[in-house]
């Protein structure tokens, strides 16, 4: 029997590791279970690719993405782990510690280490920082050896604070790609140099990412939001319970005109894809229990701040798509000589098709926000600009320009800096800077103001030949791709990588980014 | 009314032309002919001789007469950048080996250019080809910008072969921010044997803009066995030593992309060739020293 054999297969598989191993049984005996329960044209969309539900499980125990109130917790206590509140630096190190192994996601291993720097900083007085460098040194280590995906992932700034500071110099010298790493950056409270410091950081390494503190905190209430896994951005002491997405391109493929598009095929799948989201989401808050822990007892999160993110892909596709529907369009017969995709035309580079772009994103942003949710962030989903997974060919990620057609970086921010504002639940255009800027870092800082100030929720940047790589948002090294398959890797999202180097040339072409947080397969 | 200058190319980022991220000007035309040269496309100007059009794949080129005041007619190249692949085709017909692929740009049409990046920027540099031959529009362009509300903050800067005549020098500095001027070789012969130029005006150039105080960078292509850096050793560190101290001296690696005849049979310039070079400067005083972010 098929469940039988891939269990044979997942025990004895050379290179997991017994933790590995137990993630992939678990994922096994959880799909041995009936899927949650969906309408049949739901279901079709499903099985032809047009909805995904990113194979979080058939049905789902755990959120996808827990954001627990770290500081609260720092200052009470835990009655359920018998802690007290923390005193020193030490202590509130080792209760974040202690907390982090108790904190679920997709992925089983938490995807928000919370606002470090924030939550540090009240114990830092009487210390020296020499000291503080060599404490936060190892906690980074441990992080990076301990909680072994690079979804796992921590926020600084935008304060200026020695913690920060600290972090960057380490974060560089180690050069891991655990933990991932946003730096908030608010023009208003921010200094310069801490932001090139940023980005200086960005030239040797790739890491971090810089959010738009500003954008972020006005899409959120004053409880305060963070960063997660691939650049999801979502409510602070609450998280997202499931995420699923909608294939634009197949979407486009469905329609016979513009107007069908914006008229039948796009609110049929938006329909179908929030069944799916009430579908799932009904199951981890009426059956699993979840919202049962000590979590919530102990008021480090909150039910009713957890929402479905409602994820796209495949803008680009579905507008070069539609726009060579469209007989009567000047860029369409250009493009009748060249192929739809003809990169000078289509989109990305093209005022017609951008705008054409910009459009379905309202489309959507006016969908997601005016349906309302069972289990939602003031009763709503959250639109989220999907960055792709592993499995995905011929189309892709999010809003972002096709791998290899990119324009100069930017005209890159220009051509999608509008689509930012729809996004509240995250949104990464990954920009591939050749490495003349390694000995420039103020040329990024200056990009990455330019493209915050233009309405960017998020800038971040793949520098030319760094070993350490995006895929997506979570960091791979090339080198560890290469030993992968001989030895497999002490790492989770290793394989991720290893399979999108595979289906997606990611290493051939250096802008190539997919993402990938749950796989459905045991690597061979 | 403005004057509009010859344009080869305008990058709207670059990390290596001055300090900061910088929207790049390239214009056209060159008073050198030097051997090495990476872009010799963009030494001569186009004499609208029309041979390059029927070679284009893509008619992205074409041959216009235009009827001038004096009812003299004129011919000119006009090149469709949206139906252009840069193939190059036209380069490599071309019986003087200029590029067709020019566009003129008022100082007006350039300001819109520079206010769309503007938030991506920290200046914009002019550069070549030789941009001193356009020395009208460069002065007219910096004081525009010198002079707008939302641009005086940029930073303009001149990527130069340092063959300017002082009193042209004298009429930019005023809008001058800094310049990168080459120093292609340091005895006569090896420069004229390179470049087909004496180098006394590069040196009167050098002396000049650090005196003022816009002296940003020197740069030395090396090119082994034919610059003489590394032979002149002492007497070119001895000057280097003597410029400003925050003038960097930035050393480049030659490479054969784009150049011509005799220079694809010149070695290229290793990591290793930087690097000695380095150290004998650095040995004997010169500080500064910026190396090549890559190698070709």
């Amino acid at each position: 029997m098929a469940l039988q054999e891939n269990i044979v297969k997942i025990v004895s598989h050379p290179h997991l590791s017994p933790k590995q191993k137990s993630n992939y049984l678990a994922l096994e005996a959880e799909n041995s279970l009936p899927y949650v329960t969906v309408s049949e044209s739901t279901s079709h969309a499903m099985k032809d690719g047009i909805i995904c539900d990113m194979f979080e499980g058939h049905a789902p125990f755990k959120p996808r993405y827990v954001l627990p109130d770290y500081a609260k917790y720092l200052k009470q206590g835990s009655e359920y782990l018998e802690l007290s509140p923390a005193e020193d630096f030490d202590d509130a190190l080792n209760a974040l510690i202690i907390l982090y192994h108790h904190v679920p996601s997709v992925t089983n291993i938490p995807v928000f280490l919370g606002h470090v720097d924030t939550l540090l900083m009240p114990f830092v007085s009487g210390l020296d920082a020499d000291v503080i460098y060599r404490k936060l040194k190892r906690f980074w280590i441990m992080l990076d050896r301990t909680l072994p995906d690079a979804f796992m992932h921590v926020n600084i700034g935008p304060t200026d604070n020695i913690i920060c500071r600290t972090l960057l110099r380490i974060d560089v010298e180690l050069q891991q790609i655990a933990p991932n790493l946003t730096f908030m950056y608010d023009p208003g409270v921010t200094p310069d140099d801490l932001l090139l410091l940023a980005t200086t950081n960005i030239c040797l390494c790739n890491k971090p990412h810089i959010a738009n503190y500003p954008l972020h905190a006005d899409t959120f209430d004053e409880r305060g939001f963070g960063i997660v896994s691939c650049y999801n951005a979502l409510p602070l002491a609450g998280g997202a319970n499931t995420l699923v997405r909608l294939n634009l391109k197949q979407v486009a493929l469905k329609a016979t005109s513009i107007d069908d598009f914006f008229q039948q095929t796009l609110p049929h799948y938006c329909q179908l894809t929030f069944e799916l989201i009430e579908a799932r989401s009904a199951f981890l808050h009426q059956k699993s229990h979840f919202f049962d822990s000590f979590l919530v007892k102990e008021q480090l999160i909150d039910e009713s701040r957890f929402a479905p993110m409602f994820g796209i892909y495949g803008m680009a596709e579905a507008v070069n798509i539609l726009q060579a529907l469209s007989a009567t369009d000047p860029i369409a017969k250009v493009n009748s000589t060249k192929g739809v995709s003809s990169y000078g035309n289509g989109y990305g580079h093209n005022l017609a098709a951008n705008q054409l772009g910009l459009k379905i994103s309202a489309a959507l942003d006016k969908i997601v926000t005016s349906t309302p949710v069972t289990y939602g962030y003031n009763g709503r989903a959250l639109l989220h600009s999907q960055s792709g997974i592993s499995l995905d060919k011929g189309v892709t990620p999010g809003v972002r320009i096709p791998y290899g057609t990119e324009p100069d970086p930017i005209s890159h921010i220009q051509a999608l800096a509008k689509h930012h504002q729809y996004y509240t639940a995250g949104i990464s255009d990954i920009l591939s800077i050749d490495e003349t800027v390694k000995s420039n870092p103020q040329a990024m800082l200056q990009l990455c103001k330019g493209a915050l100030s233009l309405g960017f929720r998020e800038f971040t940047a793949n520098v030319a030949n760094n070993d350490l790589v995006r895929v997506t948002g979570y960091m791979v090294k090339r080198s560890d791709i290469e030993t992968f398959k001989h030895c497999g890797s002490r790492t989770n999202t290793t394989g991720l990588a290893a399979e999108a180097a595979i289906n997606t040339g990611i290493l051939q072409r250096q802008a190539r980014v997919i993402a990938h947080e749950q796989s459905p397969f045991v690597y061979e | 009314m403005s004057k509009h200058a010859i344009v080869s190319q305008i990058l709207p980022f670059s990390c290596v032309d001055g300090p900061g991220s910088r929207l790049v000007i390239f214009l056209q035309g060159c008073n050198y002919q030097c051997k090495n040269c990476h872009n010799p496309q963009t030494i001569s100007l186009c004499d609208t001789c029309g041979d390059c059009v029927d070679h284009c794949p893509e008619q992205a080129l074409t041959l216009i007469a235009t009827q001038e005041i004096d009812l003299k007619q004129k011919t000119h190249i006009v090149w469709n950048s949206t139906l252009c692949i840069e193939c190059d085709t036209c380069l490599t017909v071309c019986p003087t080996k200029s590029s067709p692929k020019i566009s003129h740009y008022s100082v007006e049409q350039m300001l819109t250019v520079i206010s769309s990046q503007h938030h991506f920027i920290n200046g914009i540099t002019v550069s070549g080809g030789e941009a001193s031959l356009q020395l009208p529009f460069v002065i007219d362009l910096f004081k525009a910008i010198k002079l707008s509300e939302s641009l005086s903050h940029l930073s303009c800067m001149i990527d130069t072969n340092g063959s300017l005549s002082t009193s042209g020098w004298h009429k930019l500095l005023p809008y001058l921010d800094g310049a990168m001027v080459d120093l292609k070789a340091w005895q006569q012969t090896t420069h004229h044997y390179i470049t087909g130029r004496d180098n006394q005006a590069v040196f009167n150039t050098i002396a000049l803009l650090a005196q003022h105080n816009k002296l940003y960078e020197v740069r030395l292509l090396h090119i082994p066995g034919i610059t003489d850096y590394d032979v002149e050793i002492d007497a070119l560190a001895t000057y280097l030593a003597k410029l400003p101290s925050d003038t960097r001296i930035k050393l480049n690696a030659f490479h054969h992309h784009g150049v011509g005849d005799i220079a694809s049979t010149w070695p290229q310039c290793t990591q290793a060739d930087i690097e000695s070079l380095a150290t004998l400067l650095s040995q004997r005083g010169v500080t500064n020293i910026a190396l090549p972010a890559l190698y070709l």
